[in-house]
Parts: structure tokens; sequence; C-alpha cells
């Protein structure tokens, strides 16, 4: 009975951390009214997508033992490419495809990198994120590439801003989010993915091939990243290769509020993607609290230390 | 049924393997049958690791033939050999600990269909392979970490029988195993043995060998020295075998005399395990601590040491101010600590001999803060030579050395400083009968010294050899303490296992 209570609780962590959050911005009078609505929730979802596939394609890499540092990066990559093949005439789906290729092999030469060099994917990614930021830059000539028109840029807002219907991208998140989930817990892959972070060791002894694993693990979470890069390609409507610096750290963030740990075995898909809402909601509430952004940045740095600590003491009391 | 019949499970003959110039593997031979359970002695550097890797896939041997069942044996890697019907249970547990029993026991072999698990017949799988070991019962949904090593051993072998081996090799299975628990290991071991596997037990627990193995083989400088019925081998003969030693010389009795009081232990408990222990430890004695895995004996050890805090009693090293106490505090009052485990705690392994034996005094070999390394290297050279230490020299990495040869370096640390309370947990696990013989007798020596010693040890033989008085453990409490005279292999069993404390009640009342 009381192992059940504990296993609820264990389960519903992220969740009551989402519930205090929510809780916290409704309660404020001046905020109340704006704050609990469809609409606002509309637009948290909405801000969410980027961060939450991100996380996803994380969530995989954190949960095998490793780390990727070069997502905001790769975003911004992508998003060029993105633009640049719009410009040129480029259809809708062959864009996304593009854009989805380009994310797989930065995580394809990242995850290859660290198999094949013996580096720890800290150092090797922290490397690939000054590599592709200036690669963008590059390939955009230091400035934004603005197109015309595409359908891309539907995908995160709908016609209607006052329509109750939510846009493609949350669509696709919660899609894909239920995919990795079913990928990590039901196939013989995501179970190689957790042995492989719990005890590489152990992975390797029982055939495991861990160096193509790594690099499939990599590739897989680079597709994710290409994918965040399509979405910030709709949102600002143009390519910036100056687009989400610092944004790897929301999306690392989001993942270990979520309940992985940073030295790999433990991660689940859905604490993730709670820990993305967290940290939107926090950002939404901020802002209609007309808190300024250096408070805002004080606070969610704050928050990952305690979601961090409560994770620790809950597991604590299991043990 | 005659030999010819049957081929032998595994056979093999005049196996070498050098690595640069070391010879590690002069010719071996070997020859076991199908059900058989055969136990591989030698000491450490004898070959036994360098063979089993030949045997497991790890090495190619440069000369000499294998056979498996009659057919030419010769794996590319571990994984081929698991797939020929040779598996290997290594000393260090291989687990996933974040994964479930089950994922574990399926680990690389998963039930799956275009990728996707199959989680009935993963369970079916599982089940079976537990079955085989009589753990059928077993809860296959918990983390491999939630549960005890003995049963995460078990885990270990079932994922081993996977495959189907018909040859597993067992390297020191019962290393980190009460007596309770590899009791239910040997009982696995028959069953596996009544299905016809042929088991390669590795173990220095040679009463071990003798109790679960129908023949032996001992190897000595890479060399098959001798083999045979271990029905009819004595231990003399196989210790004599191995090391040229008689077995009487194993405990040697160094005469000391015991004086005052040096480590005083009132009713010390510390949560979770520790309840209650009092204990007095005189200069001169050999304070021996006995008891289960998980009975509190390395708690109340690391209560002494102020590694766990004390939640009621006290603990007062004679002629030392009490006061807030730290493992600092007890270094600096003379009291040294020899962890159990010297992998992970014990030892910095990418350190450096001379690092090692110094770092709890390395003011002592500074000046303004600036290490003084030509100081810390002579004082290592010294121990390394007083213990005989097998290493290239005082700069080489911890980590590349032997067990013993480590163990060696970890209490060369508690002389250094110089301790006068040796607090030692387990200082003899897994570690060859060469070296074991010579911490004896460095203990030995400790007492005749006028040192305070107190040493863990699952291994009862050697609780019963070396100690002058025992304590035993049972369920967080120390249970009853008595001189070495008092008692038995049984009697110890008997408290630690908390069979008598109906009796003891009765007696008291």
């Amino acid at each position: 009975m009381k192992d059940t209570v504990k296993k609820i609780l264990a389960k519903a962590g992220p969740f009551l951390g989402l519930l205090v959050v929510v809780v916290l911005f409704s309660v404020p009078a001046e905020t109340r009214e704006f704050f609990l609505t469809y609409h606002n929730f509309k637009t948290i979802f909405t801000q969410t997508v980027i961060v939450a596939i991100g996380a996803l394609g994380m969530t995989m890499i954190i949960v095998s033992g490793g780390i990727d540092l070069s997502v905001g990066s790769s975003i911004a990559f992508t998003s060029v490419i993105g633009a640049q093949l719009i410009q040129k005439g480029w259809g809708a789906a062959p864009t996304l495809f593009a854009m989805l290729l380009s994310g797989a092999l930065i995580g394809l030469v990242n995850g290859a990198a660290i198999a094949a060099l013996r580096l720890v994917p800290f150092i090797i990614t922290l490397g690939a994120l000054g590599v592709w930021r200036g690669s963008a830059k590059w390939l955009a000539d230091n400035q934004t590439v603005n197109y015309d028109a595409s359908p891309i840029n539907g995908w995160m807002t709908t016609l209607d801003p006052q329509s109750y219907a939510l846009p493609a991208g949350v669509w696709v998140s919660l899609v894909l989010a239920v995919f990795t989930s079913l990928l990590l817990r039901n196939t013989v892959f995501g179970r190689h993915v957790f042995a492989l972070g719990s005890n590489e060791a152990t992975a390797r002894l029982c055939g495991i091939p861990t160096t193509r694993l790594k690099i499939g693990i990599y590739a897989l979470a680079g597709a994710f990243f290409g994918l965040a890069g399509v979405f910030q390609l709709s949102r600002l409507r143009q390519g910036d290769p100056t687009v989400a610096v610092g944004l790897e750290l929301d999306i690392i963030a989001s993942v270990i509020i979520g309940g992985a740990s940073l030295s790999g075995g433990v991660g689940t898909v859905l604490g993730s993607m709670i820990g993305a809402l967290i940290m939107a909601v926090l950002r939404n509430g901020s802002q209609l609290m007309g808190w300024p952004t250096y408070f805002q940045e004080i606070i969610i740095g704050l928050v990952i230390i305690v979601a961090v600590l409560v994770d620790r003491l809950r597991q604590g009391k299991q043990a | 049924m005659s030999p010819s019949a049957t081929p032998a499970a595994l056979r093999l003959a005049g196996i070498q393997k050098s690595f640069g110039a070391t010879r590690a593997l002069r010719g071996v031979s070997l020859t076991i049958a199908p059900g058989e359970v055969h136990a591989l002695i030698g000491e450490n550097g004898a070959g036994k690791s360098t063979l089993m890797k030949v045997l497991s896939g790890a090495h190619a041997a440069d000369a000499g033939t294998m056979e498996l069942s009659g057919q030419p044996y010769a794996p590319t890697d571990p994984h081929d050999a698991r797939l020929k019907g040779v598996a290997m249970i290594y000393q260090e547990l291989n687990l996933a600990l974040h994964l479930t029993a089950q994922e574990n026991i399926l680990l690389g072999a998963e039930s799956a269909r275009g990728g996707w698990i199959d989680r009935a017949d993963s369970r079916t799988r599982a089940r079976a392979a537990l079955a085989q070991l009589g753990h059928e019962s077993l809860d296959l949904d918990r983390p491999a970490g939630t549960f005890s090593i003995a049963t995460q051993q078990i885990i270990e072998i079932a994922r081993a029988l996977l495959t189907k081996p018909r040859v597993l090799i067992m390297d020191e299975p019962t290393s980190s195993l009460t007596s309770a628990d590899t009791e239910r290991l040997f009982s696995a071991i028959d069953r596996l043995r009544a299905q016809g596997v042929s088991i390669i037990y590795i173990s220095h627990f040679l009463e071990e060998c003798r109790r679960i193995a129908d023949r032996f083989t001992v190897l000595k400088d890479g060399e098959t020295v001798g083999s045979g019925e271990m029905k009819e081998a004595s231990l003399d003969h196989i210790v004599t075998l191995m090391t040229g030693r008689e077995v009487k010389d194993l405990y040697p009795r160094t005469p000391h005399a015991l004086g005052a009081v040096l480590l005083d232990v009132k009713e010390v408990a510390s949560a979770p395990r520790l309840r209650r222990a009092t204990l007095q430890v005189r200069a001169g004695e050999i304070f021996g601590l006995a008891g289960l895995i998980g009975a509190g004996r390395t708690d109340l050890l690391r209560t002494i040491f102020a590694l766990d805090e004390v939640d009621a009693g006290e603990v007062v090293v004679v002629g030392s101010a009490a006061g807030a106490s730290s493992p600092r505090a007890r270094w600096a009052q003379g009291v040294g600590f020899l962890s159990e485990n010297r992998k992970e705690e014990g030892l910095m392994l990418t350190q450096s001999i001379a690092d090692n034996i110094t770092l709890t005094k390395q003011e002592a070999f500074s000046r303004f803060g600036i290490l003084n390394g030509g100081r810390q290297r002579e004082t290592a050279n010294r121990w390394i030579a007083e213990l005989n230490v097998k290493c290239g020299g005082a700069t080489q990495a911890i980590g590349q050395l032997s067990g013993g040869n480590q163990q060696k370096v970890a209490i060369a640390r508690l002389l250094e400083h110089p301790a006068r309370i040796f607090l030692l947990d387990e200082p003899t696990r897994g570690i060859d009968v060469g070296s074991k013989a010579q911490i004896y007798e460095l203990i030995g020596r400790l007492a005749a010294a006028g040192k305070a010693v107190v040493v863990i040890s699952s291994y009862l033989p050697e609780v019963l050899g070396l100690c002058d008085t025992i304590g035993v453990m049972c369920r967080g409490e120390l249970a009853a303490v008595r001189p070495r005279a008092q008692w038995s292999e049984a009697e110890i069993m008997r408290v630690a296992t908390g069979s008598n404390a109906a009796a003891a009640k009765a007696e008291n009342e």
C-alpha cells in the first residue's frame, strides 16, 4: 500500500511541479484572468514546441549517458538551410526532408566523432556548438535569409488567432512524443539505449554494438533537432543564423527537470515533456507578471536546481 | 559410458600465450567432461585470467588446440564464444543497474519481432533461465540495482544461461557472498551440473572448490602443474602445488600480548543498519568481526571511523580528547580505515602508488603547500620493498596492479600514517593465497608491535585462524564477543544467523 503511494508519487513528481507553477501564476490578481485561459495555454503549447521536440532527441541522448551541447547551433544551421532552399523555390515537403536530413547528418558526425575519437560527448558537442554556429553564419553570409512565402510559415500558427484549434507544430510534438516513448520503452533499440547509459561495459559485454548504437542515437536525435529547426523557421519566417543561442540549455534543463539523470540510464519522455512545459509556463507567467527577462532567467535557473534536488530527495525516500 | 563415447565438453592442449616478452601461458592442458564442475586453481599471476580470456575469446592463443564437444573451437570475440556455447561470469558483476531483472537477463538477446519487444516471450525466457537455477520466483520487474549482490549474481548467471552454454566459466563467484548465499549459489550450480552444463569454477577459497568441484587443475607460472579428482586430493597437496607453501603456515601466530584498551565503543548505533554494538579493543589485540553481509559489520566500522554519524552511544579513542569527530579527526587520532571497496572507495585508481600511500598526510610531504614528489616516491619505494609490492615503480598508476598488490598499497597508507588502531574491512577479499599469507603475517606483526586491529571477514577459517577475539554481528547488533577459543565455525554461523537469539533469551530469564 505504502509502496504504491510512493510509486505514484515518484511517477507524478514532474506533474506536481507543473501544477505548482500553474497555481503560482493563477493566484495573483494581476495575472489570473489572463493566465488561466484556453488561449493563453494555446500560446504556451505553441511556445513549447521547439524545446519539446529538442527535448525528445535530448532524452534519448541523456538516457544513453551522453549530452549534446550543439542543439542551438544545429537548429540555427538547419533553419538557414531551409530558408535558402525555399528561396531557391523548393516546396515545403522537400525542404522539410532536407532539414531533417541535415540535422541527422550533424548528429551522425557528432556521434561518429564521439565513438571514433573516444572523446567525451561534452567536448565533441561543445566543439560542434562553435562549428555549426559559425557554419550557419558563413552559409547565410552573416545576415538573415529572407524569403517571400512558404506553407511552412503556417505550421506554428492558426489562420484565425481566436480559433480553438491548435497549430500543426503542437500536434507534431504530441505524435512524436508518443513515438519516442514507444521507441524507448518497447523496442530493442530503446532497451539498448538504457543499457548503454546504465552500464556501457555491460552493454558491450552482452554483444550490443555500442559504437553503432551511439552513432544511431545522435543521428536520430539530430533529425529531431532538424525538425526543431523547421519549427524555428516557421516561427521566425526567416532563416536567422543567430537564433536559438543557448537553447540547448533550456532543452537539457527540460529533460533533467523531467527526472532524467545526467549520468545516464534514467529518464522518460513524459517527464521531459512536462519539463518543457514547466519551462514554458514559467516564461509565459513571468511575462504576464511583467517581470523583466533577467528575473525570469534567475527563476528558471533556481527551478532547475530545486527540481533536481526534489528528485533526489524523492528517490532517497524510495530506497 | 566409456570416455571415448562422449567427447569431452572442453579439451585444451598446449595452450600458449605471450604478451611481448611476458609468457603468460606456457602450455596449459585441461579436459572437462559434460556436467563436470572443474576447479581452476592458482595464485594471481599463475595465468588463470589469461586462460579465461583465451577461452572466452578476448585473446587468441599463440599455440595449442581447443576443442568444444569434439569440434575445433576458436572464438573471435566474447560474443562469438557465447554463441558457440562458452559463457563467462566475471568476478565484478556486469549488470545495468537501472534496468529490470528481466531486461538484464535478456540484454543483447531480446525477444523481439521487427525490433519491437515481445513482452510475453521475454517473460517466458527469463523465467525459464531463472527456473534452471531454482529462482523462478524472483521479481522480474524490479530494477537490478535494488537486489542484493547474491541475487544480482543469479541474474547474471541466468543471462549466461540464455544462450544454452555447454561450458560456463565462473570467476571468483563467491568473493562477495556470505556463507548462506554461497550455499544458494552451490545449489544453483548443482542444478546446472545435473543438466549437463560443464562449469569451470575459479576461486581462491580452496574449501569451496573442494565442496563443489568434481575435479581440479592447478596452474602455476602459466603451466598446468597438477590435476585430478577433488575427492582424492588433500588441501595441503593443492596448496603445495600452488605455492610450495605448507597450509599450516597460512595463519602465522606471531606472539603478541594484550595491553591497555585503545578503542572503546559503547552502545553505539547509526541509522539505518547499525542498531547496537559495544566492544573494546586492546593494544596488541586482533579483533575479528564476523556476520552475514548486511548484518552491519561495515556500518560499525564506518561509524567508528566517523564516516557514518553516531546516532546513539559513544566511540572513544583512548588517549584523545573527545569532541567533534570526522574521518580527518580520526586520522589525527591515529585511527586508520581500510575500505572493503578497494576500487571505488579505497584507492584512487588513476593516481600513482606514491600519491595513494601518502594521501592522508600530504601536508607532511609538502612545504608551503608544494608537494615534494621526491620524498613521496622515496617513502613509497620503502613500502614497496617492505611489503613486496609487485609493480613498475612508485609512479605507476595503482589501477594497473593486481588486486593483491593494490591491497598491499592500501594497507601501506595506514602503516605510513602511522595508525595505532587499524580498522580493516575484508582485507583479503579477492586476492591470491600468496598475498593473503603476507597480509596475515603483516596483521600479526602489527599486533606484536602493540597496535589494535579490527578485521572484518566473511571467510570463517580466516577469522578463526587470525583473531584473538571474535565478535559476531546479527541484524545490526553485535550479538556476542568472546575469545577465539570459545568459537567454532558452526557456532559463529549459529549466532550470525540469529538461530541462538531465542536460546540466549531463555538463558537470561
